[in-house]
């Protein structure tokens, strides 16, 4: 099915030890939509994300991806756990995911990081991984550092090319973990401007930011949370010009 | 020009053995060693405990001890086996428990005690975002240990890894004791028979030194070659 939604959650929550991290946050996307989480640390947030590839297991709730829902059992001491490794190993290579700290595998060079799930994980045949991952180095703009390892480059550089890698997975959807976060302020800018043009293009992202004005500016959807809840949801004008909850408000406020 | 008094090949045949049993030791240290770091990172109670009676009963114990039992203990077990199999499958197996190989056990036993430790530490040092990458690109567990997870041990294992191999070298000497012709054995008969010692104990010395200075250089280049990525960045 050509529009199926590429990712829905349904009613998620997630219990670390007796904190209630999140209590039942649900979300549908259509392809091509930009979805922006905003809210304060320890809104839980990160941890929506995280559960979305299973880095976490959601206590609670569905994770549909394609149409494709996955399935849980639970492990001898109760707890849930995913059923089928491979699903989720599958589930993963859809969802590719660029993280705050950038994470790219230091023992490897920026061609090697961006070619070794393409190869190893979706068995893209070498030379066609290699192609690939350039074309995405010079949409990206680091095509001269492919074989530089990640310590010799700026952060904005690392990041850039943690996005070449999530892209060489073709995924149907992108998820960031504020991807800017990390990075001096001089070089956000960079990397905004390479997510502005992936959303351009009509990728499915889902980004976890503090970048307000990504988020009103580019994204067709934005999620605020507070403390495991969402706050206020809706189209960035919604959100942002007449939100209808306290906290959005307070949260808008100009601080000094 | 050195004379030997014709000990020279015999000395040489000795500095073989020596080398033989450092590297077959090296081997199954390295290997007990990657498993033990396994067992007791594994989470699993059973082998977190396995791998803990090991380590403390082996690097509580004197070298010297230890060998001691597996020689003289070895062949017991090796016979109390023989008799059990025959008994009750009628199989008849039987190998000597040679010095040789009661050498390779014990010092193997040894390091590989030291080994679970080095590794044990070494992947622990590797950086859990690494790791996370790895699970969120859809690697396999073994993907992940494999591709990821081994190269980054590696970097902080080397230097650990090259301690114990320089301290293992040495530790073959021991095996003279238990009547293993090596080069410290061939060498000790010689200085009697001689009345020499001086004579043949400093070549022997020298190769000793030689060897683990070689190593060294070895390593140096090892680590050189597993810091790629990570030394340049740092300048």
């Amino acid at each position: 099915m050509a529009d199926q939604s590429p990712l829905i959650c349904r009613d998620i929550h997630k219990t670390f030890a007796d904190l209630e991290v999140l209590k039942g946050i649900s979300l549908e996307t259509r392809k091509g939509d930009v979805v922006s989480l905003i809210g304060s640390s320890g809104s839980g947030k990160s941890t929506f994300l995280r559960c979305i590839n299973l880095l976490e297991t959601p206590t609670s709730g569905d994770i549909i991806v394609h149409g494709d829902p996955v399935r849980f059992t639970k492990n001898r001491k109760g707890q849930r756990i995913p059923a089928d490794n491979k699903q989720v190993e599958l589930i993963r290579a859809k969802l590719s995911m660029v993280f705050q700290g950038f994470n790219l595998w230091s023992h490897m060079t920026v061609l090697e990081n961006i070619t070794e799930a393409p190869i190893h994980v979706l068995k893209v045949p070498r030379k066609e991984a290699i192609e690939r991952a350039e074309a995405y180095l010079n949409k990206v703009g680091i095509y001269e550092r492919k074989d530089y390892y990640p310590a010799q480059m700026s952060g904005g550089q690392q990041q850039r090319a943690a996005i070449a890698r999530a892209l060489a997975m073709e995924p149907e959807v992108m998820l960031f973990d504020e991807p800017t976060s990390a990075l001096d302020p001089e070089l956000v800018g960079e990397v905004l401007k390479v997510m502005q043009s992936l959303a351009e293009e009509g990728r499915t992202m889902i980004v976890v930011t503090h970048e307000m004005a990504f988020a009103r500016d580019v994204s067709s959807q934005v999620l605020f949370l507070h403390q495991g809840v969402i706050e206020e949801q809706g189209t960035p004008d919604k959100v942002f010009n007449q939100p209808d909850s306290e906290r959005m408000k307070q949260f808008l406020a100009p601080k000094f | 020009m050195l004379d030997l008094k014709g000990y020279g090949p015999a000395l040489l045949d000795g500095a073989v053995v020596t080398i033989e049993l450092a590297f077959l030791s090296l081997a199954l240290a390295l290997t007990l060693g990657l498993l033990g770091a396994a067992a007791k990172l594994s989470g699993s109670r059973l082998a977190v405990g396995i791998a803990t009676f090991y380590t403390t009963l082996v690097r509580g114990v004197p070298d010297l001890v230890m060998m001691l039992l597996f020689y003289y203990g070895g062949q017991v077990g090796v016979n109390m086996l023989s008799d059990y199999v025959w008994e009750a499958y009628g199989i008849d197996f039987f190998f000597q428990f040679d010095p040789f190989i009661s050498g390779i056990i014990t010092i193997g036993l040894i390091f590989g005690a030291y080994m679970t430790e080095t590794f044990r530490g070494a992947f622990l040092a590797v950086e859990t975002g690494q790791i996370e990458a790895a699970r969120a690109y859809g690697f396999s567990r073994w993907h992940t240990f494999r591709r990821i997870m081994v190269p980054q041990m590696l970097r902080h294992a080397l230097p650990g890894i090259g301690n114990n191999w320089q301290v293992l070298l040495k530790t073959t000497a021991l095996v003279s004791i238990i009547g293993l012709t090596d080069m410290v054995r061939v060498a000790e008969e010689a200085a009697k028979a001689e009345r020499m010692p001086f004579h043949f104990f400093i070549p022997v010395a020298f190769v000793y030194l030689a060897l683990t200075a070689g190593s060294e250089l070895f390593i140096k280049w090892l680590d050189k070659r597993a810091n790629v990525g990570v030394a340049q960045g740092n300048q």
